[in-house]
């Protein structure tokens, strides 16, 4: 399964609609930095509304998406992470430390633009 | 109610099974979307041991009750079975990012957290029983 990569102007947006599996989560950190390569993106938003649950291997696979991500020179922002999902991230002493997060797409965008301008 | 469920784990596709039904179980007994993300999560963690250090193994869900004075207790009771390498020193694997594959070392200290009972029986050269409960208040 692949998760679906949206181009918009020098962003790219990403909708994560399917249960993560590993191969999956894997195969989208491999998608997503070609994407990024190829498009010279500056600025990625990944949206995670539809996700039910985040374990240790899946937040470190987000976590390193964003760092090389960053080291690419395109700033990532996460948004609609559920309520749920946060108190398990925190419960379980994971700190997604310096990852930019937002409610939602529209504000995650809003903070790209800011970021970069700022 | 579904009293028990097995799922087999020696692929990825396991992890997500095994996953799936204690979600499912979880909503029977009437958990919380909080702690179902809870306790599927605690389920990923010991599913994904067992396919990373010991290949194959089970992981077994049941619902279980208590009967207190005050009424019934409900929960669901977790149990992650194999026959890999066990575990040597269990207090440095309960510590906080110790790991031996490159992880976070955030999977069975969360686990405990996650859970409200948690008991590791692992014998070296033998494999590993880790059974945790989580109930419902
Ligand atoms: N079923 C098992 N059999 C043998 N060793 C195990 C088993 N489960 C865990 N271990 C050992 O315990 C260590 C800690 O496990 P834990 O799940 O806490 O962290 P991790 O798997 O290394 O990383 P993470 O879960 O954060 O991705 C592992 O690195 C491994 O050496
Ligand atoms: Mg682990």
């Amino acid at each position: 399964m692949r998760i679906p990569i949206l181009k918009l102007h020098d962003y790219l947006l990403i909708s994560v609609q399917v249960e993560l599996d590993d191969q999956t989560a894997l195969q989208f950190q491999e998608d997503l930095l070609n994407k990024i390569h190829q498009e010279g993106s500056s600025g990625v938003v990944i949206d995670l509304t539809s996700v039910e649950m985040i374990d240790s291997f899946i937040a470190k696979v987000l976590g390193d998406v964003v760092e090389m991500s960053n080291l690419m020179g395109a700033k990532v922002v996460l948004t609609g992470i559920q309520p749920a999902v946060a108190i398990t991230l925190i419960d379980m002493g994971i700190m997604l430390d310096e990852v930019p997060t937002a409610l939602d797409l529209e504000q995650g965008l809003d903070k790209l633009q800011q970021e970069l301008e700022g | 109610m579904s009293v028990q469920s097995n799922v087999e784990v020696r692929t990825e596709w396991g992890i997500v099974s095994a996953r799936q039904a204690g979600r499912n179980l979880a909503k029977e007994i009437g958990f919380s979307s909080v702690d179902q993300a809870r306790i599927t999560t605690a389920i990923s963690e010991l599913a994904r041991n067992i396919y990373l250090y010991a290949e194959k193994g089970e992981i077994i869900i049941e619902a279980v009750e208590e009967i207190h004075s005050t009424g019934v207790k409900h929960g669901i009771k977790i149990t992650a079975k194999d026959k890999g390498p066990g575990i040597k020193n269990i207090r440095q694997v309960m510590e906080d990012g110790f790991t031996t594959s490159g992880g976070l070392g955030a999977g069975l200290p969360g686990v405990k957290r996650l859970m409200d009972e948690f008991d590791i029986d692992s014998v070296a050269g033998e494999g590993t029983e880790i059974t945790t409960i989580k109930w419902n208040s």
